[in-house]
């Protein structure tokens, strides 16, 4: 039974339908290994057994019956603590939301609880999504389960430690700059980010609102497929969710790649990339020539101002959602206060920690009377011109690939010291936010000090199907997606 | 008002009508007045974690009708901004607004000042209308020392319409107002309750030499009634006019009216004014208006007052201040068409209509304190009143007696309370003679005197004659035949 920690989602669902294993059986299994294993990484920070077994029961008699049940009823998997996850403390990482229990389910938990899926609890983050490191958690950081004294990434860095661990099958992430992809190259998993718009952010704690995404974390690619085809689809409740007719993520995962144009833009083979990182995703796209594929140079010149670009949009937005947080109706409140302006400022400088505080005021400063145009307009205006590059590389290419992130995982406090280093972690993944493409990153070997390296994958807009079939694929023919830490063995 | 021939008075106003819709601009919640706080804030509303706006199509039908109605342009695509300050009854810290793209722009309003024969015309511009969402309300009574905050206004969905600064009166300001708020009801896009604050007023005002620059304005908040306004801005430009002459210069601020004192007080001047940080609202997409959209709203308007007068003076006659008076509300407009429809064509019939609505039963009307759909004499009962005076069945002075039985329910048309009290008018020259003849038998007093040149005496025969047929004569005849009968 322990063998099932690594199986694919197919094999978890296939066990499942045949009664070889009951989904308490499995929601056990997980939840006793993250009660002996979390405490050392610090992933999960909301658990209640009750309520998941419980979850695990419901799915058993549905699968008993037949009628209801999906691929996917009965597998366990865990949500970044983002979402809004009804009876579940909602923290978002932060103090703020401490005691914050969500009345209601985001669109994203409906709809994989609808598809049957078990909760196995929340996952650690950092702070309202603002970091790459999982540093910035008020919960504490997350360790990387491949090696502890270095981060597993972020933000999203709760939900690839735990997949990573065999803590979990899958995860729910979000991608802002880079959320999903960096953490799951840091820690060796798979892990896809939507074009903007494909899945709902209704119930996801807005980071910024124009390129926030959710989107589904596991351990290969045809794993992804199948979350996304029950994380995807229209919601009248997300005025940016596209009316799109559904579709079969995995629908395509067989096909060979023979004839498949890769695009290499020069932009992201520059120097800024560690030499192990290279050697990795060179050796990756040696393999994809071996699998047919062809490689065409393309270029992305403003690409190198989309940290810039980024580093004002999503803060400038950041600075009105997090506006809530003001110690009025829910969330913490400063316990002592002399009149109104105080109960706002004790409240928001005791309940933010550093780096949300630094956001805010970037991002306050960017909209400010006076410096609105010269930022947060000249912004947008970048913004237009990445997109317009893409939709020039896309004439020549079907996906782009290149590093993830520029290094494999960093120690503790390399980073956290100096923003600007920490910012240019998400490099490589933040222009695809910015003209709301879906990306995807894939591990594809091991660099310095045995750290896993991870190959990202961009496809043009609603090119999710074909990215996946170029993972999938990949992923047949190699297998650092099934490996894991030997200690955690 | 004290006009002060150095000054010239500079106003502009930005009303915020409440649309009349079922639900909140972004949310599901009802916008019903008067509920338990807070039992119509929902998970948007009180801005949880996570939540979302969609823009509810109802408010912008009301922005399109409105933008119509005043001849404006609807923008092919407008934008909804965040409007961001912290307030503990602005759940989300930002208002959901309009900024630099709003939906209307443009047209304007023609108002009438003064009443009667003296009213003057004037067209206000008006600059823009924009949708935006309403703020909860902070309640500072009964909660000890601590404010308590309801959400169920939050969300409700206004639309803020701004004019040129193109008056320059208290009187012209409130004639715009008025008329505006005429006019949003009478496009059914706001119930126009001022004391439940569905139509409020902000009015900027400012004074000036004549020939100078625009003087520096004051905002004046949240004008709930046409008397307030006109209290506010008479005290407001007497204050900035005495300041600026005994030497101080206006800074621009904010300011309150307080009803209890008659006089306006400054909130906050503009150094403490807000850096709101507007930009688009990220949430929502660009509000995009085809022209089959405002083709389709067209079609659903009903005639607007202003091309209703118009008709009115040319179909029946009317004088333009008789038109204006029956188009001030739809339903004034509507009783007097049904009651012109059912008087029948006549030379004259439509002008006795107007007369009676805008006399009679506009007095009864007043006093009881009833709008004119809860008449308790319909439009049909009236019509049958003045059909009877028009063909001499009853005179002027028992039609104000039939229409007192209709008003009080003891009749159920003309014809049957004048059948039943026989209050026919005796229009039998035989009879009148005879009667004629009696009263001049049983008064030789006063014919003597009249013989001897009093006119007086020959009212009272008159009087006498009408008393002896308790109002019934026809007047005309009995006074034709008395003279006849004295002359000769």
């Amino acid at each position: 039974m322990s063998e099932l920690i690594n199986s694919s989602l197919r094999d978890l669902s296939a066990a499942l339908a045949a009664r070889r294993v009951s989904a308490v059986e499995l929601a056990t299994l997980f939840l006793d290994r993250i009660d002996r294993l979390n405490p050392g990484l610090n992933a999960f920070i909301a658990l209640d057994r009750d309520k998941t077994l419980a979850q695990a029961r419901a799915a058993d008699e549905s699968l008993k019956v037949g009628g209801g049940a999906t691929a996917l009823t009965g597998i366990p998997l865990a949500h970044k603590d983002i979402f809004c996850t009804r009876g579940w403390r909602t923290s978002c990482g932060s103090k703020m939301l401490e005691n914050f229990v969500s009345p209601y389910d985001a669109h994203v938990v409906e709809k994989l609880a609808a598809a049957g899926m078990v909760t196995l609890g929340k996952l650690n983050m950092d702070e309202f999504a603002m970091g790459s490191s999982n540093e910035t958690s008020h919960f504490g950081p997350v360790k990387n389960p491949w090696d502890v004294s270095c981060v597993p990434g972020g933000s999203s860095g709760g939900s690839a430690a735990a997949i990573a661990a065999r803590l979990t099958p899958a995860a729910t992430g979000t991608d802002t700059g880079g959320s999903i992809r960096q953490p799951a190259a840091l820690c060796g998993l798979t892990g896809l980010k939507p074009t903007y718009g494909a899945v709902s952010r209704y119930g996801m704690i807005a980071f910024a609102s124009s390129l926030d995404q959710a989107g589904p974390m596991a351990k290969s690619a045809e794993d992804c497929a199948l979350l996304l085809n029950a994380m995807a689809g229209f919601d009248p409740r997300d005025s940016t969710s596209l009316e799109r007719p559904a579709e079969d993520y995995a629908r395509d995962l067989e096909q060979p790649l023979a004839g498949l144009r890769i695009g290499l833009p020069k932009e992201f083979f520059g120097d800024g990339m560690d030499p192990d990182v290279r050697a990795a995703v060179e050796a990756a796209l040696g393999e994809y020539h071996r699998l047919g594929a062809t490689t065409v140079e393309v270029q992305l010149p403003n690409s190198g101002l989309s940290v810039p670009a980024y580093y004002v949009i999503a803060p400038a937005e950041a600075s009105s959602n997090l506006s809530r947080f003001d110690g009025v109706r829910y969330g913490y409140r400063a316990p002592e206060y002399a009149d109104l302006t105080e109960m706002y400022s004790r409240s928001r400088a005791q309940g933010f920690g550093a780096e949300v505080k630094r956001r805010i005021l970037i991002g306050t400063y960017v909209l400010s009377h006076g410096y609105y145009d010269a930022y947060y307009l000249q912004a947008q205006k970048i913004r237009r011109l990445i997109a317009a590059d893409f939709v020039e590389a896309f004439k020549n290419c079907d996906v782009i690939m290149g590093p993830t992130s520029p290094s494999v995982a960093f120690a503790f406090g390399a980073k956290s010291a100096d923003p600007v280093q920490m910012y240019l972690s998400d490099i490589y993944t933040i222009s695809t936010n910015l003209a709301g493409l879906p990306g995807m990153s894939l591990p594809c070997g091991f660099g310095s000090n045995a750290m896993p390296v991870g190959l990202q994958i961009i496809g043009n807009w609603f090119g999710e199907a074909k990215m996946l079939t170029v993972a999938h694929q990949y992923q047949k023919a190699t297998d650092w997606h099934t490996r894991m830490p030997e200690a955690l063995k | 008002m004290t006009r002060n021939v150095q000054w010239e008075v500079v106003i502009g106003l930005e009303p915020h009508a409440q649309l009349q819709t079922k639900s909140k601009i972004f949310s599901g919640s009802s916008i019903a007045f008067g509920a338990e706080p807070n039992v119509q804030a929902n998970a948007v509303d009180i801005a949880l974690p996570g939540v979302l706006p969609v823009l509810n199509r109802e408010a912008v039908v009301c922005a399109i009708k409105f933008g119509l109605a005043v001849g404006a342009t609807i923008a092919p695509r407008s934008v909804f901004a965040r409007k961001n300050y912290f307030y503990p009854d602005l759940p989300k810290g930002y208002q959901i607004s309009q900024f630099e793209v709003p939906v209307v722009s443009g047209g304007g309003l023609n108002i009438r000042i003064g009443s009667g024969d003296t009213a003057t015309e004037k067209f206000v511009r008006l600059t823009r209308a924009h949708l935006e969402e309403d703020a909860g309300k902070s309640l500072h009574e009964d909660f000890h020392g601590r404010t308590g905050i309801d959400l169920n206004r939050a969300g409700t969905p206004l639309l803020e319409i701004v004019t040129e600064p193109d008056m320059c009166s208290s009187a012209e300001a409130v004639a715009y107002a008025k008329a505006l708020h005429a006019l949003v009801q009478w496009i059914g896009i706001c119930d126009g309750n001022m004391q439940e604050g569905s139509f409020r007023c902000d009015a900027n005002v400012s004074v000036r030499r004549p020939g100078e620059p625009l003087g520096t304005r004051r905002e004046i908040k949240n004008l709930n009634s046409f008397r307030f306004m006109q209290q506010a801005i008479d005290f407001e430009v007497q204050w900035q006019i005495n300041e600026i002459e005994e030497g101080r210069a206006i800074r621009q601020a904010t300011v309150l009216f307080d009803p209890a004192t008659g006089e306006t007080r400054s909130m906050r001047s503009k150094e403490d004014a807000h850096d709101y940080r507007y930009f688009p609202d990220p949430d929502l997409l660009p509000l995009e208006i085809r022209q089959d959209w405002i083709a389709e709203v067209r079609s659903g308007l009903p005639e607007l007052p202003q091309a209703m007068q118009q008709r009115f003076a040319t179909e029946f006659g009317l004088s333009s201040y008789d038109a204006a008076m029956l188009t001030a509300t739809r339903a004034t407009a509507k009783f007097f068409e049904e009651a012109v429809a059912a008087t029948g064509k006549g030379a004259g019939s439509a002008k006795l209509c107007a007369n009676w609505i805008m006399g009679e039963l506009a007095a009864r009307l007043n006093k009881a304190d009833m709008p004119i759909e809860a008449s308790p004499v319909s439009a049909a009962q009236l019509a049958g009143i003045i059909r009877r005076i028009a063909d001499n069945t009853i005179s002027s002075k028992i039609a104000k007696d039939v229409f007192e039985v209709l008003w009080a329910g003891d009749g159920k048309d003309a014809d049957a309370v004048i059948e039943a009290r026989g209050w026919k008018q005796i229009t039998d020259t035989g009879a009148i003679e005879a009667l004629v003849d009696e009263v001049l038998a049983a008064n030789q007093k006063s014919v003597e005197e009249f013989r001897a040149g009093k006119e007086k005496a020959f009212n009272a025969l008159v009087g006498q004659a009408m008393k002896a047929t308790r109002g019934k004569a026809n007047p005309q005849q009995v006074t034709d035949l008395l003279k006849q009968k004295l002359g000769g």
